[in-house]
């Protein structure tokens, strides 16, 4: 069984997990929903062992490095860690329709990576040579991963308060009475960005320290760089915004979406659209 | 007129102790940053092109191909820094009043401040209460303190006070950071400097210009670049040595330094940034073999000399490589692309490879088959050079951050209040942090409260 075999289940079980959910949002069933969740943990034990089976893999091959060098290890690592903390949110809390609109960033994550990225392991150039790159890479992913649920969850926010504006009936029994109550909502959201931003400026951290130690220079304004910077700075304006009256709930959503956008350039836009020290091999 | 004096004064303070402010200038610099990460910072000729003339003077008189460094964008963080030092100077004391001297009794004015409170419907007298009340909050939640005033029991109890100043570590961290960073620039360097292999350097290219003298020697002995199989480089390396006045520094003899392990020596480091040939160029050698007779010569040159070739024709090395994997998928070793011009004809360009792959070379060269037998490519090596004083300021700050955040984050001052009186159980509670989070627990509380 090798790896890339296994990274396949793993997009079927998140293709699984997120149908699942969607019946239980259909269906209106809650018992439906525990099932969504284990499909989902099903997919991250899988992909697990894959990820661990592709570092052997890399050692088969003479290169012996973490899979975390290039585009497909990332995405692959992003839709993990994305699983990760929903599934610690999940079992400390248990509102399963958190999952339909999380589970979807990881699935969508998967596929990209299985049917259009190069899944080749190559071995690292000389500036990726360096302990740095795992604590740099896992703590800006668990903080990338955490922004994501926290964008799911405000999304849901936002579709939820639009509902009983226009005066829905949502505690009738109707799908959106699976969502967890607006004040849950607007807590959840904060509590994802809560683990996001510490570990976000870990990865900043971690890279400065990295950047220093490989060229002398901690900080040069470089784009990934300043777009990380970009997002720490839309998060901790939503930090601040959280004790200013009137900011909590929608636009707290808001700038919770707008931040994760900008993550995502920061993951993506910045090596697909500008130039700059972190272009991903291949 | 003093009063009017005192408003304003009193009016910029508070415009600089708002958190409106914050939240504009944290939004303002994420925004404004987006600009340098689009126009490309720095002298970019090829970018400026691409640019009208009324363009580039709009942008250079807004410091856009410097952004990060112009005026306003500096004004920005200092902003910043001034509005997170005014917060923390107005409300540190504050804080700390709620750190050292908790509010113990919570009578009526002070029960309106709080957002959570709830009256309990509990039966029984009210020393029994006041048990049963500081029973249950040592369970669920803390030792509560007792105090009896005005014939009623207050009871308070807390967790986690000092997190309450983790948000002032975070600012502190934060101005420690721009103290690092201006000890950098003041009392630093960043520089550039190219060593031939063979030779030494006592001065270094500031960026700014400047010459700058080390005071001792650096010296490259060997450089070396090696690649994977897939044509990738794998390791760039330079072995360097540190002189002073001539004689090499016991320590620094001989050290390797690569890409991510640099060399350090008083505080100046050196690391490895980029490779070139040295402008003596290289020196080919070509083997060139008679197909009549199998008679070989070798011959060496340099890049454009006429080679003449036994029998009339002449030969240019114009490009060669030590390794054409990356170039010529199927084939590896070294290989040069040449200009052979055969006796009375005309010039032809082909490429020759080692004398493995005989067969492609004998596709061309008349009446001799020419080879490629490699290549002596002296190097230089260029090192980023750095003196950075302030670098470990700056890794105080980063960790205080760290420590900060979680201080801020992962603990929240809760407090909880209880009054029991005649007229029966009051409980009052905030929360520093999350306040709709606290009150899910609140609710929770006050539910087991009720069942005491």
């Amino acid at each position: 069984m090798s790896s890339s075999n296994l990274f396949n289940v793993t997009m079927i079980a998140y293709m699984v997990s997120t149908c699942i959910f969607f019946a239980m949002l259909a269906s209106r069933n809650k018992a439906v929903g525990i099932a969504g969740t284990y499909a989902a943990l099903f997919g991250f034990v899988v992909q697990t062992v894959a990820i661990g089976l592709r570092w052997k893999e890399s050692y088969d091959q003479g290169h012996g490095h973490a899979p975390l060098s290039n585009l497909y290890e990332s995405v692959v690592f992003f839709a993990w860690t994305i699983v990760l903390i929903f599934l610690v949110i999940d079992f400390k809390y248990k509102y399963r329709a958190i999952g339909f609109f999380v589970i979807p960033f990881a699935l969508f994550g998967m596929a990209w990576a299985q049917l259009s990225l190069d899944a080749g392991i190559q071995p690292l150039v000389p500036a990726l040579q360096s302990n740095w790159l795992v604590y740099h890479v896992i703590t800006c992913f668990l903080g990338y991963a955490a922004f994501a649920v926290a964008c799911g969850i405000s999304i849901m926010y936002l579709i939820r308060e639009k509902v009983e504006q226009t005066g829905g009936n949502v505690s009738a029994g109707g799908t959106l009475a699976m969502f967890p109550s607006i004040r849950i909502l607007d807590d959840l959201n904060y509590k994802a960005i809560m683990i996001g931003f510490p570990l976000l400026t870990l990865g900043i951290v971690t890279g400065a320290i990295w950047a220093n130690y490989a060229w002398g220079t901690y900080w040069s304004w470089d784009p990934k760089e300043t777009w990380s910077l970009i997002v720490w700075f839309i998060y901790a304006a939503f930090l601040h915004a959280r004790i200013t009256r009137g900011w909590v709930g929608r636009r707290a959503a808001i700038l919770s979406i707008i931040g994760f956008a900008a993550t995502i350039f920061c993951y993506l836009g910045v090596n697909l659209l500008l130039s700059g020290l972190h272009s991903y091999g291949g | 007129m003093t009063t009017n004096k005192r408003g304003l004064a009193q009016q910029l303070w508070d415009f600089f102790c708002s958190l409106k402010l914050s939240i504009f200038l944290l939004i303002g610099l994420a925004l404004t940053s987006i600009i340098g990460t689009i126009i490309p910072q720095g002298p970019q000729r090829e970018y400026l092109a691409t640019l009208s003339e009324m363009k580039i003077r709009l942008y250079s008189s807004l410091g856009f191909f410097d952004m990060y460094h112009s005026w306003w964008f500096i004004l920005l963080l200092y902003l910043l820094t001034l509005n997170l030092i005014c917060c923390s100077i107005k409300r540190l004391p504050r804080v700390w009043k709620i750190v050292s001297e908790p509010v113990l009794v919570m009578d009526e004015t002070f029960q309106k401040s709080l957002t959570s409170v709830k009256e309990l419907k509990l039966r029984g007298s009210k020393a029994d209460l006041k048990d049963r009340v500081a029973a249950l909050l040592k369970a669920e939640f803390a030792e509560a303190v007792v105090t009896e005033r005005d014939g009623s029991y207050h009871l308070f109890a807390q967790k986690s006070p000092y997190s309450r100043l983790g948000v002032y570590v975070v600012h502190l961290s934060i101005i420690i950071i721009f103290i690092g960073a201006l000890i950098g620039s003041f009392f630093g360097y960043k520089a550039y400097v190219n060593i031939p292999e063979g030779g030494a350097i006592s001065q270094v290219d500031s960026r700014t210009g400047k010459q700058i003298d080390l005071g001792f020697q650096v010296a490259c002995s060997k450089f070396s670049v090696s690649f994977y199989d897939t044509g990738a480089p794998k390791e760039f390396k330079s072995i360097l040595t540190v002189l002073e006045n001539g004689q090499p520094v016991k320590g620094y003899v001989d050290i390797p330094i690569v890409v991510n392990d640099p060399l350090t020596y008083k505080g100046i480091t050196f690391y490895q940034s980029s490779y070139g040939p040295t402008d003596e160029g290289a020196l080919y050698h070509i083997s060139v073999r008679d197909r009549n007779t199998g008679a070989t010569t070798k011959l060496e040159g340099r890049q454009g000399e006429r080679l003449a070739l036994p029998g009339g024709a002449f030969l240019s090395v114009m490009e060669a490589t030590q390794d054409v994997r990356p170039f010529l998928k199927d084939f590896d070793g070294p290989g040069a692309q040449v200009e052979f011009t055969p006796a009375g004809g005309k010039s032809q360009p082909f490429v020759i490879l080692s004398q493995k792959w005989d067969t492609f070379n004998a596709q061309h060269g008349g009446d001799v088959v020419i080879s490629f037998d490699g290549m002596d490519q002296k190097f230089f090596t260029g090192l980023q050079v750095a003196k950075d004083p302030g670098v470990l300021v700056v890794w105080l700050g980063c960790a205080l951050m760290v420590i900060g955040i979680c201080m801020a984050f992962f603990m929240s001052h809760k407090r909880i209040w209880a009054r029991v009186s005649d007229d029966g159980v009051t409980v009052g509670g905030s929360a520093s942090k999350n306040p709709a989070g606290f009150e899910i627990g609140f609710d929770e509380l006050v539910q087991k409260l009720n069942k005491v």
